[in-house]
C-alpha cells in the first residue's frame, strides 16, 4: 500500500544568474541554485535543520531587496531574479569567511578551506603584533569518554542546539548563553555534559562543521597524529541494537571503527541516532 | 487476527496522527529514534497519551500520563471500548464493512464500565473517558506498545484488546492510522520473516499447510515436518520434561535472560548437549559443550535485517571478523556439510534470492533494489512494486479483496498470576534504560557517562515507610530467590510499585527475581509482573 | 516539549516564592499537574502556554535575591516546562540578569556611559555613589539623555527599581505652548487619574473610533500618511491593514516600548506622563485591525513608565475601556505589560518578540514580517508609543486636519529628543519640516563653548552632521537626501570643546556591547570595527587601509546582517570620518 498522500506541487520558476530554474513552492533559493548547479557555500544550513539562517555565507543578491538575503531560508518566489557572483556577494562571503576565521580556529572545518581560497579571505589581516584581535581561545572539555567540545572551533552555527532540540532529539542540555562576541553553547551554568541533560545521542556532533565538537576516537587520533580520512572506508549498515532500523555510516580505519553517522537522507533516522547506535560498537572489537 | 505479524504503520505516519496512545512503551529510551517520529507528530499538534504504570522519560511527553496498575491493560482497553459504544463514536460502517463479531463483543464489554475500569486500573474514570473520546473522534490515531503489552502471561489478549479497539473505530488500514508494536532487537522482525518462528516458513507461511509445505518441499527437495516446533518456554518445559536434551543456541543468552533465572540455568545445564554460537563468551557459552565462535552480523557479515515498520535493510561487513570466528552462513553450511548437506558456499545474495523465490511477500525485494534504497517495506511482491507504508488497505476495500472480515475479540481482563501478599507487597517490573540493552552483552563495551547500573526504583513514601535511603544497598526478595540492589528513591513511579532494568546479569542477577509464568500462544514470560519484598541488609559486624 | 532533566540545585524559599508569586499573579499554574498518583496532565500545549512567562519569571528571581541562582533555573524550569540550559541562555542574554552570585550586598546602581553621559561626565556620578557604598554597573543608555549623566537603580531583596530622577519635578520645556499636539496634555494632565485624562479630551478618539467602524479607521490613518516614528518610517495604515486582512488566527498588538536607541527617550516621558493615552491609542488599533491582545514591551530600566501604564490599564479596565466589549465599541481588547531586561536589540521588533515569548531576544530573519508572522508567529500591528499616539488626533481631527502640519511626504509632528550641549535639553515638538538650527535655536542653541561641532542625528544608529546642515529641513524626505536620518528623534548636540574620537570609540563599542551574536557579519564586524578605532585612537591615526578595511566589514554588516542593528552599526562611525570629526588623515 502507498498511502502517502502527495499533494500537487505548485511550480515557481525563478532566474538565478540568468538563467531559469523551477522549483516547487515552498523551496528555497538554495535549492534553486543546487538545482541549477550553483555552488553555494553553506555553514549553517544542513538538510535535516530548520534554516536558522545565521552564518550569511550562502546571501545572493534578489533583485528589488536593499539587502542581501540568506538563499538557505529565503523561499523562491515566481518572478525572482537572483544573483550568486556579484562583487557584492562575493565581498560578504568573504567577509564571513574573513570574520570567521579572524576570531575561531577553523583548521578543521574542512568545508570551508576552498571557499575561502575562492573567495580570497584573509583572516589574519585584522590583527597585528601591537594589536591582536579578540579570539574564542578556551581549553578543550574533555569530561567523558565520547565527545569532547573545543569552543575556539565553535562557528556559533546552532546546528548543535538545533539537534539536541527541537529539531531532533528534544533534550535542549545545550543553548545559547551569553550575548555578541561572548555568546558560548553552554549548558546551563556551564556544569559538565555528565552533569547536563545530555543522553550522549551525539546528534550535535553528527552536525558540527568545524570540528568544535568531536568524538573522543577521532579527537585521540588526532592527538597523536593518526587522523587520516583518506585511508579510512564507510560502510552503510543497520544498528544492532532495537528494532527501529538506524542506518549507521561506519567510518573504518585500520580495520576499527573510528566514528559513526548516519545519512541525513535516510527516512528513519533524518542522520540523528541514540547512545546505542553512536557509540555502542566497542564490542567489536572485543572491547 | 490480520494475518501476517508487523506492525501496520509506517513511522512517518505517528509524524501525522492526531492521536498517540503510546502503551506499555518507553520508547524515549527502548527505541530513541522511532520517538523521534513520534516527537515530529507531536511538534505537529498530535495529543498523545501514554499508558504506563511508570511515569516514564517517554511518558512525560504526553498530554496525559495514565498509570494503570501492572497487567490491567485489558480492563483499560475494555472500558475504552464500552465508552466509544456508549457514547456512539464507534464506526459502524467500517465494522459492518470489514469486521464480524462486533455484537459479541459490544455485549462482552458492556460490564466494563468506566468506574469499574477505575477500580480495576487505579486511573481515574474521567480519563480514560477522555481518551476513549479523543482516539475514537481522531482522525488518524496510532496506537504504539512494546514489552509493556507482551511481556505478560496473557500477552496475546493483552494485543487483540487493542487491536479491538482499531476495529471499532476503523484507526487501521489507512495512512496515519494503525497498530504498531516496537520490535526490541534490531531483527526480531526479520526472524520472524525468515521463519524463525516455531509454526512458520519464511514470509509468515504456516509449516501444517499442505500447499505451502509442497511448496517449500518442491524447492528443497526434501520431505519437511508440517508439526510446528516449540518456543523458548516450550523447550524449556520440554527440557523440564526431559523430552529436549540437546540445545543449539544462535546469538541468544537464555542463561541470563530467562526470567526465573536459576531454574533456566539448571534446566540448561542438564543437557546432554549444549551447542552455542555467539559472538562473546555469554553465561550461556560458558555453559556449552561447544562454543562456535560467530562474526558480528551488522558488521562483519553482509545480509539483512527488517525493521519494526516492515523495512527490509542490508547490513553489510565494514571490518573483518576476529580470530577464528567465522560467518553464520559458513558455520551453518559447514555444519550442514559434517552432517551430510552439502549446501555448497551461498553467498547472502544467493539465499536471499531462494528466500524471495518461496516468500511472496519479499518476491520484489531484489539485492540491487535493497542496495540501492533506503530499504523497502514489506509485502513488495513484485520488482515494480514500491513496497507497502502500511498494511491491510483491504479492510476498506469494496469487497475486502476476497478476504474474511476481520475478527474482534472477545478478551477478559485477568491480573498477574502472582499476586501480592503480606510476605511479598510490592510490585517488580522491568524495562530498559536508554544506554545499555538486554544482558549487556553488548552494551557494557562502551563507557556509558549516564549508566547508573541496575538500582531498584522505589517511590518516596515506600522509601519512608520501609526506612531506606536513596542509594542504600538493599536486600530484594521474590518467592523465587533474593539479590542485593541499590535503591534509587524515584518520584516517577507509583507507591507500591518497584522497578529495575536487566542489562547488569554479572552486577545484579534480575531475573532470579522475575516470574517465568507464560504466555502459552506466544511463549513470553511474565517480566513484568513480580511480587518482591524490599529489606535493610543485616549491618556489617563491627570490626573487633 | 521536553522531559525536563534538573541537577541537583534547588531553589531558597525566598526565590520560590517570588517565582510563585509572579506567576500567581498572572494566573499561571505548574506545566506538569498531577491531578491523582495515576494522571498526570502535561503536554506540549501546555508549555507553549506558559514559555513566555519566562521573562517575568526571570525577573522575580534577580529582583529576590540579586542574582538566578542555579537552583533558582532550575525551579523556574520545572514549573513552567524550560529545559534549564534554555532558561540560562536566556538569562545570560540581558544585562538586568546576573548568573553569578553578587558580590556586594544591596541594590545595583546603573549608569550609563553613553554618548551624552559621556559627555556630561558619568565618572562623577560613578565616584558619589561609591563614596556612598552603592554597587556601580556601567552600561548603555538608560534613556534619560535630557538629565545626563543618568543613573537607574536596580532594587534586590524584594526592593523595587527606581530612578532617583524621577523625584524631581518635571517640566517640560515647551510647556504652555498652544502648537504642542502630541505633548498637549503633558505636565498638564494628571497622568494617575483617568478622570483627569477625560477632561482634557481623553477617550473621545476611542468613542469616535467605535462609531466609525474598523474600515473607517483604516482608512483614516491610512489617508493621514502616518508613518512609524522609531526610525523606519513604515506607513502606519498599510501595516494595520496588512493585519487587519488577517483572519482566522488570534491577533496582537504589540507597543514597542522598548526604545533603547542612545540619546532617545521620547516615549518614556510620554508613557511616564500621558499613559492613558498609549493605552487608548492601542485599543484603537486592536479595534482597527481586530486583535484583542494588546502587549506593552517596555525596557526595564523604565520604573515610572511601567508603574503609569500599569495603573492606567487598572483603572481602564476597571471602568471598562479594556476587556470584554471595550468602552462599549463591540469590541474585545486587553493589553498585558512585559518588561525587558536590558538589551538595546530587543528594540528591534521580531527581537521584541522573542524576547516576550521567553526565548533570546535574537531578532528573526525576514519575511515573513510580523503582519503575517508576529508575536507567537500571529498576525501583529507592532507601533511605537509615539506613533500611537498620533492616532488619536487623525481620529479627532481627520486626516486633513492632521496633514495641515508637517510637509506632504512628512505629515505631522515630530518628537525630538535633545540632549547634549543644548540650552535645554528634553521633549520637543516640531512640525516636519523645521530646520535643524531652528530646533537648536528653540532648545536655546548650543551650550558649552557656543561653539558648534557636530550633532549626532537618529542615535548610534544614525549618523553625523556638521555645522554646515543647520538649515536641513527636518523632514524623512530631506534627512535621507542628506544621507542622515531622523532615526528615533535623537538630536544629540556636541560644542568644540568635545573629543569625538571618544565619543565614536564608544558608539562603536556600544554596538560590540549589544550585538546579539546570532549573524557573523555583525558578532564578528562589530567587534573588528570597535578594535580597528581603538587602534585609530592609540595611534592617533588611521592608515588609508584601515580605513578601507572600515568600509569593507561596514559593506558586509549593511548587506548581510540580519536586522537593523548591523545594518547601521557602521553608519555614525563612517559620517565621523566623512566630516572629519575623527582621525581625518595619518598624522
Amino acid at each position: 500500500m502507498t498511502g502517502a498522500a502527495t499533494m500537487t506541487e505548485t511550480a515557481v520558476t525563478i532566474t538565478v544568474d540568468g538563467q531559469p530554474v523551477e522549483v516547487a513552492e515552498g523551496s528555497t533559493i538554495h535549492a534553486a541554485c543546487v538545482q541549477a548547479g550553483i555552488d553555494t557555500p553553506t555553514l549553517c544550513w544542513a538538510e535535516n535543520l530548520t534554516p536558522v539562517n545565521v552564518c550569511r555565507v550562502c546571501v545572493v543578491e534578489l533583485e528589488g531587496s536593499r539587502a542581501l538575503v540568506p538563499s538557505c531560508s529565503r523561499p523562491a518566489e515566481e518572478g525572482m531574479v537572483v544573483q550568486t557572483d556579484t562583487p557584492r556577494v562575493r565581498h560578504s562571503r568573504r567577509m564571513v569567511l574573513e570574520f570567521l576565521g579572524s576570531g575561531v580556529d577553523l583548521s578543521q572545518a574542512e568545508d570551508l578551506h576552498d571557499w575561502m581560497e575562492a573567495y580570497g579571505a584573509d583572516p589574519d589581516r585584522y590583527s597585528d603584533e601591537e594589536h591582536p584581535v579578540e579570539r574564542v581561545d578556551e581549553p578543550v572539555k574533555v569530561q567523558d569518554e565520547l565527545y569532547i567540545r573545543d569552543y575556539s572551533k565553535c562557528v556559533l552555527c546552532y546546528k548543535c542546539v538545533e539537534a539536541c532540540g527541537d529539531d531532533a532529539q528534544h533534550t535542549f542540555a545545550i543553548a545559547v548563553a551569553g550575548r555578541g562576541f561572548d555568546a558560548r553553547i553552554s549548558t546551563e551554568f556551564d556544569v559538565t555534559l555528565p552533569d547536563s541533560a545530555c543522553v550522549y545521542c551525539g546528534n550535535c556532533v553528527g552536525v558540527c562543521p568545524t570540528g568544535a565538537l568531536q568524538f573522543k576516537t577521532e579527537y585521540d587520533l588526532r592527538e597523536v597524529g593518526e587522523w587520516r580520512p583518506e585511508d579510512q572506508t564507510v560502510t552503510r549498515t543497520v544498528c544492532s541494537y532495537c528494532g527501529v532500523g538506524c542506518n549507521l555510516e561506519l567510518h573504518v580505519q585500520d580495520e576499527r571503527i573510528v566514528k559513526v553517522t548516519s545519512p541525513s537522507d535516510h527516512s528513519v533516522t533524518s542522520g540523528h541516532l541514540c547512545i546505542k547506535g553512536r557509540f555502542g560498537w566497542q564490542y567489536v572489537h572485543g572491547e | 487476527m490480520f494475518g501476517a505479524g508487523g506492525g501496520t504503520s509506517s513511522y512517518a505516519e505517528v509524524e501525522e496522527a492526531d492521536v498517540v496512545l503510546l502503551w506499555g512503551s518507553n520508547a524515549r529510551e527502548a527505541h530513541p529514534i522511532f520517538f523521534h517520529h513520534v516527537l515530529k507528530g507531536l511538534g505537529n499538534g498530535s495529543r498523545m497519551y501514554a499508558i504506563d504504570p511508570r511515569r516514564t522519560s517517554s511518558a512525560k511527553f504526553a498530554d496525559r500520563w495514565l498509570g494503570l496498575s501492572v497487567g490491567t491493560d485489558i480492563a483499560l482497553a475494555n472500558a475504552m471500548g464500552r465508552e466509544i459504544i456508549s457514547a456512539g463514536l464507534h464506526n459502524p460502517e467500517f465494522i459492518a464493512h470489514a469486521t464480524e463479531g462486533f455484537e459479541a463483543y459490544a455485549a462482552h464489554v458492556e460490564s466494563c464500565t468506566l468506574d469499574w475500569a477505575e477500580e480495576q486500573t487505579g486511573v481515574p474514570a474521567e480519563a480514560i473517558r477522555e481518551m476513549a473520546h479523543a482516539y475514537a473522534t481522531a482522525d488518524k490515531a496510532q496506537i504504539l506498545w512494546t514489552l509493556g503489552i507482551t511481556e505478560h502471561h496473557n500477552a496475546v489478549d493483552n494485543v487483540v484488546s487493542l487491536c479491538n479497539l482499531a476495529l471499532l473505530t476503523g484507526h487501521v488500514g489507512r495512512w496515519g492510522s494503525g497498530l504498531c508494536p516496537l520490535r526490541g532487537q534490531n531483527n526480531v522482525q526479520g526472524g520472524g520473516d525468515m521463519g524463525a518462528i516455531p509454526n512458520k516458513f519464511p514470509g509468515f507461511q504456516d509449516v501444517d499447510d499442505d500447499a505451502v509445505r509442497a511448496k517449500f518441499e518442491a524447492a528443497w527437495g526434501v520431505e519437511l515436518n508440517g508439526v510446528p516446533g516449540k518456543h523458548l518456554t516450550l523447550m524449556f518445559e520440554a527440557m523440564e520434561a526431559g523430552e529436549l536434551r540437546a540445545c543449539y543456541v544462535i546469538g541468544e543468552n537464555p542463561a541470563d535472560s530467562e526470567a526465573n533465572i536459576g531454574h533456566a540455568r539448571k534446566l540448561l545445564a542438564g543437557l546432554d548437549i549444549l551447542v552455542v554460537q555467539d559472538i562473546f563468551m555469554t553465561r550461556t557459552a560458558e555453559m556449552a559443550d561447544v562454543v562456535l565462535p560467530a562474526s558480528v552480523a551488522w558488521a562483519e557479515s553482509e545480509g539483512t535485517v527488517t525493521s519494526s515498520e516492515r523495512r527490509v535493510q542490508r547490513v553489510r561487513p565494514a571490518v573483518p571478523p576476529p580470530g577464528q570466528a567465522r560467518h553464520d552462513i559458513d558455520i551453518i553450511g559447514e555444519l550442514a556439510r559434517r552432517l551430510g548437506a552439502d549446501w555448497g558456499h551461498p553467498s547472502a545474495e544467493e539465499l536471499w534470492d531462494e528466500m524471495r523465490a518461496l516468500s511472496p511477500m519479499h518476491t520484489g525485494m531484489s539485492w540491487e533494489r535493497l542496495d540501492a534504497s533506503g530499504g523497502i517495506q514489506w509485502p513488495c511482491p513484485a520488482e515494480d512494486h514500491p513496497g507497502s507504508e502500511f498494511l491491510h488497505g483491504w479492510l476498506w476495500a469494496d469487497d475486502l479483496d476476497g478476504r474474511d472480515p476481520a475478527p474482534f475479540s472477545i478478551v477478559h481482563h485477568a491480573g498477574p498470576p502472582e499476586e501480592l501478599t503480606d510476605e511479598f507487597p510490592l510490585r517488580l517490573t522491568t524495562g530498559r534504560a536508554l544506554d545499555s540493552y538486554n544482558t549487556g552483552v553488548q552494551s557494557g563495551g562502551y563507557a556509558s557517562p549516564i549508566r547508573y547500573g541496575d538500582a531498584i526504583d522505589v517511590n518516596p513514601a515506600d522509601a519512608a515507610e520501609l526506612g531506606i535511603a536513596d542509594g542504600e544497598r538493599v536486600l530484594v526478595s521474590s518467592p523465587r530467590g533474593s539479590v542485593e540492589m541499590d535503591v534509587r528513591v524515584q518520584p516517577d513511579i507509583p507507591a507500591g510499585l518497584t522497578f529495575t532494568t536487566f542489562h547488569f546479569p554479572e552486577l545484579v542477577d534480575t531475573n532470579v527475581l522475575t516470574n517465568d509464568e507464560w504466555d502459552p500462544r506466544s511463549g513470553t514470560s511474565e517480566f513484568k509482573a513480580a511480587s518482591i519484598r524490599i529489606s535493610k541488609l543485616e549491618p556489617e559486624p563491627a570490626p573487633a | 516539549m521536553t522531559d525536563i532533566y534538573l541537577g541537583a540545585d534547588r531553589a531558597t524559599d525566598a526565590e520560590a516564592a517570588a517565582v510563585d508569586e509572579a506567576l500567581r499573579d498572572r494566573g499561571v499554574d505548574a506545566v506538569v499537574q498531577p491531578e491523582t498518583e495515576r494522571l498526570y496532565t502535561s503536554g506540549r500545549s501546555r508549555r507553549l502556554e506558559r514559555r513566555h512567562y519566562l521573562l517575568p519569571a526571570l525577573h522575580a528571581l534577580q529582583n529576590a535575591v540579586g542574582w538566578i541562582s542555579p537552583g533558582g533555573i532550575n525551579y523556574v524550569a520545572e514549573v513552567l516546562g524550560v529545559p534549564p540550559a534554555e532558561a540560562f541562555g536566556v538569562a545570560t542574554f540581558y544585562d538586568l540578569f546576573r548568573t553569578e552570585p553578587p558580590d556586594h550586598d544591596g541594590d545595583t546602581f546603573h549608569v550609563c556611559v553613553d554618548a551624552a553621559c559621556q559627555i556630561a561626565g558619568y565618572d562623577d556620578l560613578v565616584a558619589s555613589v561609591r563614596a556612598s557604598g552603592g554597587h556601580v554597573h556601567l552600561g548603555s543608555c538608560l534613556g534619560q539623555c535630557e538629565r545626563a549623566p543618568a543613573l537607574f537603580v536596580q532594587g534586590t531583596g524584594g526592593r523595587p527599581d527606581y530612578v532617583p530622577a524621577d523625584a524631581e519635578p518635571f517640566e517640560l520645556p515647551q510647556a504652555g505652548d498652544p502648537s504642542l499636539r502630541l505633548l498637549r496634555r503633558i505636565g498638564v494632565a494628571d497622568p494617575e487619574s483617568l478622570e483627569s485624562y477625560r477632561a482634557h479630551g481623553g477617550y473621545e478618539a476611542l468613542q469616535r473610533a467605535g462609531e466609525m467602524g474598523a474600515d473607517a479607521v483604516l482608512e483614516a490613518v491610512a489617508a493621514s500618511g502616518l508613518s512609524g516614528r522609531g526610525g523606519a518610517a513604515f506607513p502606519t495604515g498599510v501595516k494595520w491593514r496588512a493585519v487587519a486582512a488577517e483572519t482566522g488566527r488570534p491577533k496582537h498588538v504589540v507597543a514597542n516600548c522598548d526604545e533603547s536607541e542612545p540619546g532617545t527617550f521620547k516615549d518614556r516621558i510620554v508613557m511616564e506622563h500621558d499613559p492613558f493615552a498609549v493605552i487608548e491609542s492601542m485599543t484603537i488599533a486592536g479595534l482597527a485591525t481586530g486583535a484583542q491582545n494588546g502587549w506593552i514591551y517596555i525596557r526595564g530600566e523604565y520604573p515610572l513608565a511601567t508603574a503609569r501604564l500599569q495603573g492606567a490599564i487598572d483603572a481602564a479596565r476597571a471602568a471598562g475601556l479594556l476587556g470584554p466589549d471595550a468602552a462599549g465599541t463591540g469590541h474585545d481588547f486587553d493589553i498585558a505589560i512585559w518588561r525587558g531586561a536590558g538589551a538595546y536589540i530587543c528594540g528591534e521588533e521580531t527581537a521584541l518578540f522573542n524576547s516576550l515569548e521567553g526565548f533570546r531576544g535574537e531578532p528573526r530573519n525576514k519575511p515573513p514580517f510580523p503582519t503575517t508572522h508576529g508575536l507567537f508567529g500571529e498576525p501583529t500591528a507592532i507601533n511605537n508609543p509615539e506613533t500611537l499616539l498620533n492616532v488619536l488626533d487623525i481620529i479627532l481631527d481627520g486626516p486633513d486636519d492632521y496633514r495641515t502640519r508637517g510637509t506632504e511626504r512628512s505629515p505631522g509632528t515630530k518628537l525630538l529628543c535633545l540632549s547634549g550641549q543644548v540650552g535645554r535639553p528634553g521633549l520637543y515638538e516640531v512640525p516636519f519640516g523645521t530646520t535643524l538650527g531652528e530646533l537648536l535655536e528653540l532648545a536655546g542653541g548650543v551650550a558649552g563653548t557656543g561653539e558648534f561641532q557636530a550633532v549626532l542625528m537618529g542615535g548610534a544608529a544614525g549618523s553625523f552632521v556638521g555645522p554646515d546642515s543647520l538649515d536641513l529641513p527636518l523632514t524623512l524626505e530631506d534627512t535621507r537626501a542628506a544621507g542622515t536620518t531622523l532615526g528615533s528623534g535623537v538630536v544629540m548636540a556636541f560644542d568644540s570643546s568635545v573629543d569625538m574620537t571618544d565619543v565614536v570609540v564608544r558608539i562603536a563599542e556600544f554596538f560590540r556591547d549589544e550585538s546579539c551574536g546570532q549573524c557573523v557579519p555583525c558578532r564578528v564586524g562589530a567587534v573588528r570595527q570597535h578594535e580597528t578605532l581603538v587602534q585609530m585612537q592609540k595611534r592617533g591615526s588611521l592608515s588609508p587601509s584601515r580605513r578601507a578595511l572600515i568600509d569593507e566589514m561596514a559593506e558586509v554588516m549593511v548587506d548581510a546582517s540580519i536586522c537593523g542593528l548591523g545594518h547601521t552599526a557602521a553608519s555614525a562611525v563612517r559620517s565621523a570620518l566623512s566630516l572629519g570629526l575623527i582621525a581625518s588623515a595619518p598624522s
